[in-house]
């Protein structure tokens, strides 16, 4: 419960923090640090506006990708303490939630038939299939380095190997990162500010939701955001320290993370969209490095 | 060598009584057309029909970029019947557009024209039961193809324009750009207008973005056809408002490129350099696009040593920030990798089209009008010229960037040079203006994206009888239809704002 708890509490300024880390480096002031979550509250007062050529399949679509985010936060464990689900196997539960929720937004986007939609669907389908095996690697690698296949033991046990864990926690934070980029749609894959439907990846897939259904995705997305940090943020936070202390460092690890993906961003260029295949698979193959290091450690060569 | 030429020769916003306005037969003036076009250094400027009478008189402006000259000549097509002329496109593509508005304007049919198409869907047209829904799109079938129609309206709060791709997945094997929705009759309502303060605002409003140069355009030529000489200062003033106009349209389109790409550092520094220059001309003229600035034979807004002095210090803060955020932009290399070889457009295509101004000079082309027809101060001091060789959105971007350098240099320069206040010539009145009747007249400015061309003809009473406009976009839309080959879809935008054409200035 305490991790679904901490999760949600960092979602509340998660993308604030990013925001306002961009807008001051650009030399504005910018928005608040809540204004994304005031944005989403007007916009689930709203009405849903629906295409008369779209079904039911788009209609469930935002409340398919939201339950199914949600679901897969209670598979989050906050360092040691449990997630509110836990079994051997979870994290590929926790994968293939997200990846329902991602396949109901693909093909409620097809089910609107623009144009634009079905090129979206296209690149996201596209780039959730190769960010994939990155996720795999990675957890099946600290699987079988700590040789427990539950999130929780997973990083329960990550602790109280020896020193090489800082390794595999540094690289496993790394690879971490970067499908949090690519999962939540941000530079250098996609451009969350953008308005050129042409060059969008995940914002010209839901171009047709609205009101209700809008507010659903984007928080949908706030999670997914925390749900990828937590993850990062778990191979790190000693087990040993105090709650209070636990949770302070993880809501100063949060911010730190927003603020650094709004650097990150301020002050790069977005991939050229034929570039992304490549920058998603040398995430693959960061954790490809990864395995290794820990089959050359468990003597298994 | 002693064989009267097939054209009379003029200066630019050179005067021709339209007596002495050569009438060839149309083999003859095709010839001529072949002939001039096959020379080196010659680019077509106008070539338009004017409805006289009884017949419709094709008039050809061939500028002659060497000799600082433009050559000039015109043929008859009758009006009343259905006319079938052989196509200059054919073999001299540039001509292509010229031909495709004057088939639409009167119903001439160009035979063999190779892509006859049309152009605006002029209110005045001859067929009007062509529309604009019903605009003739280039097709290919297939199962693996799809095409992606973006416009008129778009997302963004910008002028409308239809444009089709025809993808295969990803990549584009071609894009067609329909325009016209933006269409006003610009050209007959400098007709209609009776007044000079009502056609020079309307001059103005040509294209929004480019005040400054078509007014300038338009006052140059209606000085030429009133015989009116302006003092050096107001040529000075004029050219120090158009170079000003370059760099804050280029400043706010390096900006607006960089946000294309999402890199966010160089498009809030660009933007906010622009701000400034453009509250500069406001705090001169009273508006920050430079409308009101030009009026013919004066101005309201005499430049002074004040306005000088301010000028200068904006300058320098302007080159001190914009200088190190270009140096590191073009060394920045997820934006080389965003840039570099995208949407490249060879120096041949670009001839090919008639592309004129930067987008020209970004592939090779040393196509500018202040070098080759100078105007305003350009006929006493000379500003650096830039061409680049790879026509591709780092060459555009780069251009631009080098363009707002020397711009700079240039306007402090003149700033400089403009000493204490001049008494101000205050403009002309209208009843003052008397123009030459029976006259042709042509005047050619560079506004920032190239060659503007305004052409007038009197009548015996000294009024307007027609008036023709060219905005640098009518020749270098296709060059970004051209870019887009063999390019992925999301390339677009970036390529569309590196060229940044103005949807009004075709359509007019």
């Amino acid at each position: 419960m305490l991790a679904l708890l901490v999760i949600l509490l960092s979602c509340t300024f998660f993308p604030g923090v990013i925001v306002k880390t961009k807008a001051l480096f650009s030399g504005r002031k910018g928005p608040g640090i809540f204004q994304p979550w005031i944005d989403i509250v007007r916009l689930l007062k709203k009405g849903s506006v629906y295409s008369t050529v779209s079904s039911y399949v788009f209609q469930t679509g935002a409340s398919v990708y939201l339950a199914s985010v949600l679901v897969a936060a209670l598979f989050v464990p906050f360092d040691q303490h449990t997630a509110l689900i836990s079994f051997p196997g979870d994290f590929v539960m926790f994968a293939y939630l997200l990846g329902l929720g991602r396949f109901f937004l693909i093909i409620s986007a097809l089910d609107v038939s623009s144009g634009f939609e079905g090129m979206g669907a296209n690149r996201e389908a596209f780039y959730s299939m190769l960010a994939e095996p990155a996720f795999f690697i990675l957890m099946g690698s600290l699987a079988m380095f700590t040789g427990y296949t539950s999130f929780n033991e997973i990083f329960i046990n990550l602790h109280y190997q020896d020193y090489f864990s800082i390794i595999i926690a540094i690289i496993a934070a790394f690879v971490l990162g970067n499908l949090t980029l690519v999962e939540t749609s941000r530079l250098p894959i996609d451009d969350p500010l953008t308005h050129l439907e042409l060059t969008m990846v995940h914002e010209v897939m839901v171009l047709d939701h609205s009101g209700i259904d809008l507010g659903l995705i984007k928080i949908a997305n706030n999670i997914k955001f925390v749900l990828f940090s937590t993850l990062s943020a778990n191979c790190f936070i000693p087990q040993t320290w105090s709650l209070g202390m636990q949770i302070a460092v993880y809501l100063i690890a949060q911010a730190g993370f927003a603020v650094g993906i709004g650097y990150f961003e301020s002050f790069r260029a977005r991939n050229k969209m034929a570039m992304n295949a490549q920058y998603i698979l040398s995430i693959s193959a960061i954790s490809m490095i990864l395995i290794f290091v820990i089959i050359i450690l468990n003597n298994k060569i | 060598m002693n064989m009267p030429q097939p054209y009379a020769t003029l200066p630019n916003q050179g005067t021709l009584p339209l007596k002495e306005l050569p009438v060839l037969s149309y083999s003859e003036f095709f010839q001529t057309v072949s002939h001039l076009l096959g020379l080196e250094g010659h680019h077509c400027v106008a070539c338009y029909g004017h409805r006289t009478l009884e017949n419709i008189q094709i008039i050809c402006c061939i500028a002659d970029d060497l000799h600082h000259t433009i050559k000039v000549f015109s043929c008859l097509a009758e009006g009343n019947r259905l006319v079938r002329l052989a196509s200059l496109a054919k073999t001299h593509f540039p001509m292509h557009l010229f031909e495709r508005e004057i088939a639409e304007n009167f119903g001439i049919e160009f035979m063999y024209h190779p892509w006859p198409k049309p152009v605006r869907y002029a209110w005045n047209r001859a067929d009007k039961t062509q529309v604009i829904n019903n605009y003739p799109f280039y097709r290919i079938d297939g199962n693996e193809l799809h095409e992606v129609g973006v416009g008129p309206i778009h997302a963004g709060v910008i002028e409308p324009g239809h444009f089709r791709f025809l993808c295969n997945g990803e990549t584009v094997l071609h894009l067609e750009i329909q325009l016209g929705w933006q269409h006003r009759g610009v050209e007959a309502l400098f007709l209609e207008m009776p007044s000079l303060l009502q056609r020079t605002i309307l001059s103005e409003s040509i294209a929004g973005d480019t005040a400054v140069g078509h007014s300038l355009a338009f006052v140059n030529l209606m000085e030429s056809l009133g015989n009116i000489t302006v003092p050096e200062e107001l040529e000075l003033e004029r050219t120090m408002a158009l170079e000003l106009e370059r760099i804050a349209m280029h400043l706010g389109d390096l900006g607006n490129v960089n946000i294309g790409m999402a890199y966010q550092l160089a498009s809030s520094v660009f933007g906010t350099l622009r701000t400034p220059l453009i509250n500069y001309t406001q705090t001169w003229c009273g508006n920050r696009f430079g409308k009101g600035l030009n009026r013919v034979g004066g101005t309201h807004y005499p430049f002074n040593e004040e306005l000088a002095k301010k000028l200068v210090t904006l300058l320098d803060k302007v080159e001190e920030s914009f200088s190190p955020m270009s140096e590191r932009l073009f060394s920045l290399p997820s934006f080389l990798m965003r840039a570099e070889t995208i949407g490249r457009v060879t120096e041949k295509q670009m001839r090919l089209i008639g592309a004129v101004g930067m987008t020209a000079r970004a592939a090779g082309i040393p196509s500018d009008i202040r070098q080759s027809h100078p105007f305003a101060a350009y006929k006493r001091y000379e500003i650096d010229h830039q061409t680049l060789e790879q026509g591709d959105v780092w060459a555009r971007m780069m251009l631009r960037s080098l363009e707002v350098k020397d711009s700079i240099r240039f306007v402090r320069e003149l700033a400089q040079r403009s000493g204490p206040a001049t008494n101000p010539s205050s403009p002309i009145k209208e009843m003052d203006l008397k123009l030459m009747p029976d006259t042709f007249c042509i005047s050619l400015v560079e506004g920032w994206r190239g060659e503007i061309c305004h052409c007038a003809i009197t009548n015996d009473r000294g009024e307007l009888a027609h008036y023709k406009i060219k905005d640098p976009s009518f020749h270098n839309w296709m060059a970004l239809a051209l870019s887009l080959r063999d390019l992925e879809i999301s390339d677009f935008p970036i390529n569309n704002k590196s060229y940044n054409l103005s949807y009004c200035g075709f359509d007019l």
